[in-house]
């Protein structure tokens, strides 16, 4: 059995070296999601290192592509990619680009613009409902994200066809660019929204693994209703500095920073 | 030619359980055909352009041909960043339908008006631009897309456009298809190249004199990979006179003379029929809004 836990630290301190390497964004996003990413790859997704585009796998699509680093080292983590690969991220023609990318064994579809992984997501779910096949699709979004009206139609039209293969997870941190997500264009009441619009939804602490775990391998919570959980989580989780620091989506630390993260991460 | 592309895609679809349709809520008396011959490949997704084109990128991930279709800007400017990232940059066989190019829907305003959408889908890398001139072409460009599928945009006219094959003509991506043969048999004839519903404009103005002479070509495929096939299909001509119901910023012909730019003897034989920019602001039936856009025969 995977243990999670040890599987988001090594997700953080993979993160952490990459960013650090490439003079690269985003890494409170990337820790943000970390505990998410590693529930997923260690105990939710069907997935084979071995085959990635076997016909039965489950889908995972990171919508919120500037997070990439953390999927990238749960790929290496898990045997898509070599662990020496990641050392690639960000460099010249390198595959592991600043935006998750399908150039890369086990990552299904290219982001970076936000908006765009919840309709390709309804997609496949509704190709998945229609064959009737097993796998289920999991589309990981930031709450800043959520401002993107293509969210909302693509909401509507997995609630109307009744996509109960579909799962979302919102990475609610609570910050985005340049604020708070409040104070930039509030999203709450967001349970009621999202139930409104036909979804069921569920919330959890979304660094908390074991309700990680019990939440999303047991979907659908409502038979033919899409699921969405709104994961409250920490933008920058595990580095102290970092934690809900608006600044962090941008900065890149430098060596002495890099050095503290990774001795917190012990 | 909507119906034309219905009947189509109905007998493809026969053929090939890949095919699927989703409409933006638009298709009244014409998709019929297709949601009631295969329910469960026929979706309607509301008006949601966006969404419409991202799903329709997933099916694509999963093993289908996807067809969208809506009226005009909506499938195309509405969904712009769905077509470059989701579609083109993941080389999906998604082909995007837009009925009522050019100024079909002149009378509807300007918002109905698709006189810059080649110059959208042109600025991708990976799609093919289908332009079909006639019923017939509307058929050989489904075929053509059906057997090599990838990501396409497809510019419909709207309806009662006059066929000018007698079969459904081969065609090929980039290559002119001869259409209209000059009367006269001479060394270096001039031609007309058309792309999309012009093919009924150009075959119009051969009555008139000085263009009695002319030949016509149809070019139906074409996008950013065909540019070099282009220069050596000028040379048997004295002059090659593009017309399109586009504005030229982008158009069919900007994209000839881009293709011919290093070939000077190709490019001095090259003149532009396209729309002026006058035309975004005027309403009306779309001979009258053509005339307006300068797409008459000019004095020689």
């Amino acid at each position: 059995m995977t243990d999670t836990i040890e599987l988001a630290r090594h997700i953080r301190i993979h993160a952490l070296h990459m960013v650090h390497r490439a003079k690269a964004s985003h890494i409170a996003s990337a820790l943000s999601i970390s505990d998410i990413v590693a529930v997923l790859y260690g105990k939710v997704l069907h997935i084979n290192p071995a085959e990635p585009n076997f016909i039965d796998r489950d889908r995972f699509i990171l919508s919120k592509g500037h997070a990439c680093v953390a999927v990238y080292a749960a790929l290496a983590e898990c045997g898509f990619l070599k662990t020496e690969d990641l050392l690639t991220y960000g460099q010249e023609n390198s595959v592991l680009m600043n935006h998750i990318s399908h150039k890369v064994p086990g990552v299904e579809f290219s982001t970076g613009s936000l908006g765009h992984g919840l309709p390709f997501g309804t997609g496949k779910a509704l190709i998945a409902q229609r064959r009737r096949a097993p796998w289920r699709t999991f589309v990981l979004l930031s709450d800043g994200e959520l401002a993107e009206g293509s969210n909302w139609e693509a909401m509507l039209f997995a609630a109307h066809h009744h996509l109960d293969n579909l799962v979302a997870i919102i990475d609610y941190n609570k910050l985005q660019s340049l604020t708070t997500v409040a104070d930039t264009l509030g999203i709450e009441p967001l349970h009621d929204k999202l139930t409104a619009f036909g979804w069921s939804v569920r919330e959890v602490d979304g660094h908390n693994h074991g309700a990680l775990i019990d939440a999303l391998n047991n979907t659908p919570w409502q038979k033919g209703k899409p699921s969405i959980l709104i994961a409250h989580t920490t933008k920058g989780k595990g580095v102290s500095y970092m934690e809900n620091k608006v600044e962090w989506h941008y900065r890149t630390p430098n060596i002495d920073q890099l050095a503290q993260a990774l001795t917190e991460l012990q | 030619m909507r119906n034309a592309f219905i009947e189509e895609l109905v007998y493809l679809a026969h053929q090939h359980p890949h095919i699927a349709l989703i409409v933006g809520d638009l298709g009244y008396s014409v998709v019929e055909p297709f949601a009631d011959s295969f329910p469960d490949r026929f979706i309607n997704a509301g008006v949601a352009e966006q969404n419409m084109t991202g799903l329709a990128a997933g099916m694509a991930s999963e093993g289908y041909h996807v067809f969208t279709y809506s009226i005009a800007n909506f499938p195309t400017f509405r969904c712009a960043e769905q077509i470059r990232n989701d579609i083109d940059y993941h080389q999906l066989p998604v082909t995007v339908v837009s009925v009522g190019g050019g100024l079909a829907y002149g009378a509807l305003g300007y918002s109905h008006h698709a006189v810059q959408d080649y110059a959208l889908m042109r600025s991708f890398p990976n799609m093919l631009i289908a332009a079909p001139g006639d019923p017939m072409e509307v058929r050989a460009c489904m075929r053509y897309l059906i057997q090599n599928p990838q990501p396409s945009y497809l510019r419909l006219g709207k309806a009662g456009e006059p066929c000018f094959h007698t079969q459904v003509p081969t065609i090929h991506p980039g290559r002119w298809l001869s259409v209209i043969q000059a009367k006269e048999a001479i060394e270096k004839p001039s031609t007309f190249l058309t792309t999309g519903a012009t093919l009924a404009i150009a075959a119009e103005w051969l009555k008139n004199t000085p263009y009695k002479n002319h030949s016509v070509h149809s070019l139906p495929l074409w996008g950013m990979s065909n540019k070099s096939m282009q220069a050596a299909q000028f040379h048997p001509f004295s002059a090659v006179e593009s017309v399109e119901d586009h504005l030229m910023d982008g158009g069919f012909g900007s994209w000839l003379m881009e293709s011919v730019v290093t070939h000077k003897e190709s490019l001095t034989k090259l003149d532009i029929y396209s729309l002026s920019a006058d035309v975004c602001n005027l309403v009306g039936s779309q001979t009258l809004l053509n005339q307006y856009g300068g797409l008459v025969p000019k004095k020689k």
